[in-house]
């Protein structure tokens, strides 16, 4: 500021508006620095991700054998409660003081900032959770490949969960009671993550190969970017716009 | 004609149970489709009515 | 050709025009449902031969097919009339996407529940996490999602413009997820007696075929009724409507 000379106030016409992926970076690094200063919102779907894994063998029994069979569907339910009950926090703030609507009037296209903020979200509240998952794998007696193949799949799986419950926020964002609509709405459209990602760790549970699983994950991973930020975008239009 | 007498035609081999069982619940929840729309337009019609009645009083 | 299918278009999306020619449809789509189900029903109940394999218990297949084939192929139509409802803003659009729900998801429920109860001689047990039984569970789940943000939502419009991003984005995904069920229930159970055997005689296809054309229409009376409703209560400031009422 100061140093170069504004060409705004030269010649208005001069002004060029920010790109597209400046409009990314910008949403992305504002709700990564939101989501640091509150940092409970940060640490709450980890520690709901590692209590529901933990009742799990007290409620079923420490059987090793048991715990290794129950292990792939425990992880992935864990992870998908998770992204559920986070979720509704993704665009809730930004709709109650406003800046959803300046997001909506701003010279990007809406579906790149929600890219941006879906991304942000993603990386806050499911990164960790990933991260910790090969701890909670040792604690369900899965051996190397299997913690592996849990975290690859759990990797290219999650950012879909998020996407398709963003799209569930985004529709249900205006309602007041929002929260168990969004389940209702996404759950039977994370059925076939949910299977190839419990594929792939059971594929590797019993030294099989889990590739292919792992490349469905990654096509539907593609689909998910390609496609959902229009109808989280679309959504939000509604919701807003009425 | 895949039965000898009605009696048979009701027992459906072992089977009349659960053959009868699933016709009649697919008559109730067809039934219910067809009643709920005729329900609905009766209640409308009834309250447009009271509306229109209600506004040439005040008016 | 198309001018026809526009000039259709333009006419079916005008509420009045919809209420007035639908209410003379209706006679003969009525008609057609009972001259096709009541035959269909007749035959695949009494005079359509026992199955070698299972019995009489078959005889359900003539409600869970055409119920199947319908939860399908409302939904695909909700996505549709949602697209139209999303590009060109139609109100009856609106209209016709909100009542195929409930209707759909009856189907479905119909579904599962012949499904269940065939199940109980076919395979001794009422629920097999088949590959079949699951999908339509699962698209009966996307029903009740669908209904559950209709009916959350309380300005009409919004509440339409919302469910057919919902319903197009369940349409997209219904064949991803009938392949990934189709996926898990070969990996997890072998190959289980499939409901209905690929080679059907004659005499147990007609019915069947009657059955499904025949459900088709009563699918189709059972929408314009739903509709009809729709209009009345969207439309009841208007005119036509009150004139309508006072007349009878």
């Amino acid at each position: 500021m100061g140093t170069e000379l504004n060409p705004a106030a030269v010649n208005p016409a001069v002004v060029k508006p920010p790109s597209m992926a400046q409009g990314f970076n910008a949403m992305l690094r504002r709700d990564l620095v939101v989501a640091f200063r509150q940092r409970s919102d940060l640490v709450n779907p980890l520690f709901f991700f590692i209590m529901v894994i933990a009742l799990f063998p007290l409620g079923i029994g420490p059987e090793p054998s048991t715990l290794q069979k129950i292990a792939p569907g425990v992880i992935w339910i864990a992870a998908l409660l998770s992204t559920l009950l986070s979720v509704d926090s993704l665009f809730r703030q930004d709709f109650d003081d406003g800046s959803l609507e300046l997001a909506l009037l701003s010279p990007q296209p809406l579906f790149v900032l929600v890219l941006g903020k879906i991304i942000a979200h993603w990386l806050v509240t499911a990164l960790p959770l990933i991260l910790v998952s090969p701890v909670l794998g040792v604690m369900l007696y899965m051996d190397a490949d299997t913690i592996q193949a849990t975290l690859c799949s759990l990797l290219l799986g999650t950012p879909v969960l998020s996407m398709i419950s963003a799209i569930g926020a985004a529709l249900t964002v205006g309602l007041r009671k929002g929260g168990v609509l969004v389940a209702i709405i996404a759950l039977p459209l994370y059925v076939p993550v949910l299977i190839f990602g419990t594929g792939a760790v059971e594929a590797a549970s019993m030294s099989m190969a889990f590739g292919g699983q792992l490349a469905i994950l990654g096509a539907f991973l593609i689909l998910a970017l390609a496609f959902a930020p229009f109808a989280i975008a679309a959504g939000l239009r509604i919701s807003l716009n009425g | 004609m895949a039965f000898d007498n009605f009696a048979e035609f009701l027992a459906m081999g072992k089977h009349g149970a659960y053959v009868w069982a699933a016709y009649g619940i697919s008559l109730l929840v067809i039934a219910a489709n067809i009643l709920a729309p005729i329900l609905r337009q009766r209640a409308l019609r009834i309250d447009i009515q009271r509306k229109i009645k209600r506004e040439k009083l005040e008016s | 050709m198309f001018a026809t299918i526009k000039r259709l278009y333009h006419q079916f999306g005008s509420p009045r025009y919809f209420y007035d020619m639908t209410g003379k449809m209706l006679p003969w789509l009525i008609a057609g449902a009972v001259l096709l189900i009541i035959p269909g029903i007749v035959w695949g109940l009494a005079f359509a031969p026992p199955d070698y394999l299972q019995g009489n218990s078959y005889r359900i297949m003539y409600i869970h097919v055409p119920a199947a084939s319908l939860a399908m192929g409302a939904y695909v139509m909700m996505a549709v009339a949602g697209v139209v409802v999303l590009v060109w803003r139609m109100k009856m659009a609106e209209m016709v996407a909100r009542s195929i729900a409930p209707i759909g998801a009856s189907f479905a429920f119909l579904c599962l529940i012949t499904g269940a109860i065939w199940g109980k001689p076919t395979w001794g047990t009422w629920w097999v996490w088949d590959a079949r039984l699951t999908s339509m569970l699962i698209l009966l789940f996307l029903y009740i999602g669908v209904m559950a943000l209709n009916m959350a939502i309380e300005n009409a419009q919004s509440a339409a413009r919302a469910t057919a991003v919902l319903s197009i984005v369940g349409a997209v995904n219904i064949p991803i997820i009938k392949y990934s069920v189709e996926w898990w229930n070969t990996l997890h159970q072998p190959a289980s007696i499939s409901m209905t055997s690929s080679s059907m005689a004659t005499e147990m296809l007609i019915p069947l075929l009657l059955c499904i054309f025949g459900f088709y229409f009563l699918f189709a009376v059972l929408l314009i009724m739903a509709t009809r409703c729709e209009i009345l209560q969207r439309e009841q400031r208007s005119n036509w409507v009150r004139q309508l009422v006072e007349n009878n």
